[in-house]
């Protein structure tokens, strides 16, 4: 409201931005000296300018990992994008295919997939037993929410739907699933981290080298040849990679509901 | 169409009936017994009573949102069920707005599906909007609208079909009494131009004397009509009719009837 408050915002996503920065710049300082200071050697623990050169200097190899692995993360997650909203739309139409599936999808959820890795890989190529497995972990909170958010319409405005005649696809389009939007947002959100998990665990499951292989792969590999300074580089691509998806995905939920839903409101009204 | 004061008998005029029509829902619930009332055409009837005695389920029952477990609905015309929807508006006591569209597209709703596709939609979706004096928020959100402009959206909604009977749930219970003063003025200007029917729902003996020509009381669950009292002051009403002498006598004869009907079910 007032000029006040307003600059109280700002200065409020100011240090938003710049606390963590600090934070950052704190610890590869203190990383930086105790590395120094005890003479630690680079294969027990790199200083943070090594691995950031090694970064610069692997680059032709950890990008094209990184591309790798974001590509089967990127599948991975659109996959279980499609089936998880498939799924519950299905699931929501039909109760008989509900109840016929519904238990089969919480197996493939709670049985950790690092397990299931290996038994793909007996019968998958390995590009395609790590998109599954990218899958598998990232379609069922999107299948949860999904359900939950179609199940969540204004009971009022489901008889207002009746009433005006609408057809069952008429109230799925224009009832049912904006209703879910927020929901399936949320699921999505978790899906994107939770696939690029699923791609890593099937990566060191799959453990082989070749010119098709990802960051975990290459996390894996340099930890038996001692080379630290690139896990640690590798592990820090894979940070990003994460924390990409999470703000693009978080972005999208925003521009998608800032205008009517509640979770994407700012400031006072 | 003045009304007698008592209950009145079988009518031609009338346009749809509850006769001996009970409702207990699947729980056990005894929502209505023995509910016999008669909608005329062209009036502003109320439903009064005590809250829980079922005046929601009498109005989802004519709108066809419910089934009567005994009785019948009868309607003056014969009309497939999809056509009669058509002409039906219905206004909760929720605004009930779709929260992602903004009010232009909430007015639009009824015109998109089967029970009134209409050519001219944007039009009649203009000719709402106009009529409660919103023309200029055609674009924002439910979430940016006040309360009693919500509601507003809402009878828009339910008025853009043009029905022949407006079914209305208690629609301005939570509003404040400056904005519900000012929705009753606008409710019964509409009711006299668009000439429409309206069965209006309310536990306010007040706002029922107010708007209605008829008042129907009814008596706690299982609910079925006990009186009916007149309220034949002609329109248009306005401020002055509010703080009249016959109208503090209208409430004090409903109220009584009110409170004989939750004593001893209006015996």
């Amino acid at each position: 409201m007032s000029r006040a408050s307003s600059r109280r915002g700002r200065r409020d996503r100011a240090l938003r931005v710049v606390l963590p920065v600090i934070v950052l710049a704190l610890g590869l300082a203190i990383w930086e000296a105790v590395v120094r200071a005890w003479h630690i050697p680079p294969y027990v623990l790199p200083d943070p300018v090594l691995v950031w050169r090694t970064l610069i200097a692997d680059w032709a190899l950890l990008g094209q990992s990184l591309l790798v692995t974001l590509t089967t993360t990127v599948e991975g997650f659109l996959l279980a994008a499609v089936g998880g909203v498939g799924l519950a739309v299905l699931f929501n139409q039909s109760r008989v295919v509900e109840y016929s599936l519904y238990p089969y999808a919480v197996i493939l959820q709670v049985t950790p997939v690092i397990a299931i890795a290996p038994l793909l890989l007996v019968y998958l190529q390995q590009p395609t037993a790590v998109l599954v497995c990218a899958w598998i972990v990232a379609f069922f909170p999107v299948l949860a929410n999904t359900t939950l958010g179609l199940n969540s319409v204004d009971r009022n405005l489901a008889d207002l739907f009746a009433l005006y005649g609408a057809s069952r696809l008429e109230v799925l389009w224009n009832l049912k699933l904006p209703s879910a939007l927020p929901y399936i947002l949320a699921g999505l959100r978790i899906a994107g981290g939770l696939s690029l998990v699923g791609a890593v665990a099937a990566e060191i499951a799959a453990g082989s080298a070749g010119a098709g292989s990802g960051l975990a792969f290459r996390i894996t590999e340099s930890g038996y040849r001692l080379n630290i300074p690139r896990m640690f580089a590798a592990l820090i691509l894979l940070s990003v990679t994460g924390i990409v998806i999470f703000y693009a995905l978080a972005l999208v939920n925003y521009l998608a509901l800032r205008r009517w839903h509640e979770s994407a409101l700012q400031g006072e009204r | 169409m003045p009304a007698s004061s008592a209950p009145a008998p079988r009518s031609s005029s009338a346009l749809v009936a509850l006769r001996g029509v009970a409702k207990t829902f699947p729980n056990g619930t005894q929502a209505l017994a023995g509910l016999d009332f008669e909608v005329r055409q062209g009036e502003f009837v109320s439903l009064v009573g005590p809250s829980g005695c079922g005046k929601s389920t009498a109005l989802r029952i004519i709108a066809g949102l419910s089934e009567p477990t005994e009785g019948v609905v009868e309607w003056a015309e014969r009309a497939e069920k999809a056509e009669r929807r058509s002409r039906i508006g219905f206004v909760f006591q929720e605004p009930t707005l779709m929260p992602w569209a903004n009010v232009r597209d909430n007015v639009r709703l009824p015109l998109k599906f089967a029970a009134a596709r209409g050519a001219d939609a944007a039009a009649r979706v203009e000719a709402a909007l106009e009529r409660v004096g919103l023309k200029a928020f055609a674009r924002a959100y439910p979430r940016e609208l006040s309360g009693g402009m919500r509601m507003r959206v809402s009878i828009a909604r339910a008025l853009v079909t043009q029905p022949e009977l407006l079914l209305m749930d208690e629609p301005f219970a939570a509003l404040d009494e400056i904005t519900r003063f000012a929705l009753n003025d606008d409710l019964l200007q509409m009711w006299q131009t668009l000439r429409t029917t309206v069965v209006f729902v309310t536990h306010s003996v007040f706002e029922s004397v107010y708007l209605s020509n008829r008042i129907a009381v009814m008596s706690p669950r299982p609910g079925r009509i006990v009186t009916e009292l007149a309220s034949d002051v002609p329109y248009p009403r306005g401020r002055d009719f509010r703080t009249s002498v016959e109208y503090a006598g209208l409430c004090r004869r409903a109220s009584e009837a009110l409170g004989r009907a939750m004593a001893g079910g209006g015996q």
